[in-house]
């Protein structure tokens, strides 16, 4: 319930701060890609904005044995740079400059009620299962494995 | 190359507001912001009790924009046709999840914790989104 709490502040602080930065606009992300077109450094901002604050904030929280309301501390274990990896981040870039959606602002725009950011939720969480249903053989010893550690997504 | 649209002080608020947001859940759950990582495992639902928060983090990014919007008007505009938001979707989710993280999860709280695996993935999809973004504005559509 406490945690249930903590998630829904923590989303909507996150929610305020993707609507702020302007980062909920897909063509605004798509200005910051464009990088040889009308370019909008804005993106490079908010995630220098983003990492001041959280490597700070991280490095004192992680000081902690345990988290406040958890026993534990969920972190990625120490898996190396694969195949995965790069594959996994490639295909995600593709689909970002598509349409300038990742997953946080496509999420929160659901808030002004477009159609297009209902479809593309829609499609990525279909994304997501068939990720679980194609993988599901090859990856079903790594996902139990990584169950225990989370990995960093 | 020509800067346009740059809006560096709601850049910088919005993405301290998104530090902040990231270092509560970790401070308070234990767990990263990375909303791939959240979205995704829903679906694996191996344990109840690891749902609720799942979803009441994913209503809070809804809640937290929506109340932005209560007091200003975010613009807005997604150019794709209907086939290319279905395609992007597509290649988001199976993207993210196959990569073990998105923007969130890789861009900021991996490389808050200096992860080369996040710096590395993050590079890749900022290389791989600027390749299409040329191709589809410069290539295809010039």
């Amino acid at each position: 319930m406490l945690r249930s709490a903590a998630a829904l502040l923590a989303g909507m602080l996150f929610g305020l701060g993707l609507a702020v930065s302007g980062m909920v606009n897909p063509a605004k992300v798509l200005g910051f890609l464009d990088i040889t077109g009308r370019w909008d450094p804005s993106l490079a901002l908010v995630m220098a904005g983003a990492l001041a604050v959280a490597m700070l904030g991280f490095r004192v929280a992680l000081r902690r044995p345990a988290p406040l309301l958890d026993e534990q501390f969920a972190l990625p274990g120490g898996q190396g740079i694969d195949g995965r990896l790069v594959t996994g981040a490639a295909l995600f870039g593709v689909g970002w400059g598509l349409v300038g959606f990742c997953p946080g602002p496509a999420v929160a725009s659901l808030a002004f009620g477009l159609g297009d950011s209902f479809t593309f939720v829609a499609a990525m969480f279909v994304g997501m299962w068939l990720y679980r249903v194609v993988g599901q053989s090859r990856a079903r010893q790594q996902e139990l494995r990584t169950m225990e550690d989370e990995p960093a997504d | 190359m020509v800067i346009e649209n740059f809006t560096p002080v709601a850049a910088l608020l919005g993405g301290a507001l998104i530090g902040i947001a990231a270092t509560l859940l970790l401070l308070l759950n234990g767990r990263l912001a990375g909303v791939s990582g959240i979205a995704g495992r829903l679906l694996l639902s191996l344990r109840p009790g690891d749902v609720a928060w799942r979803v009441m983090f994913l209503l809070g990014l809804v809640v937290g924009a929506g109340a932005y919007g209560l007091v200003a008007s975010p613009a807005i505009r997604i150019d794709a046709s209907l086939p290319v938001v279905v395609l992007g979707g597509l290649l988001v989710g199976f993207g993210t999840q196959l990569g073990s993280g998105c923007t969130s999860g890789h861009g900021v709280c991996g490389i808050a914790r200096l992860s080369p695996r996040s710096i590395i993935a993050t590079l890749v999809f900022m290389i791989c989104g600027g390749v299409t973004v040329f191709l589809v504005r410069h290539i295809i559509g010039g």
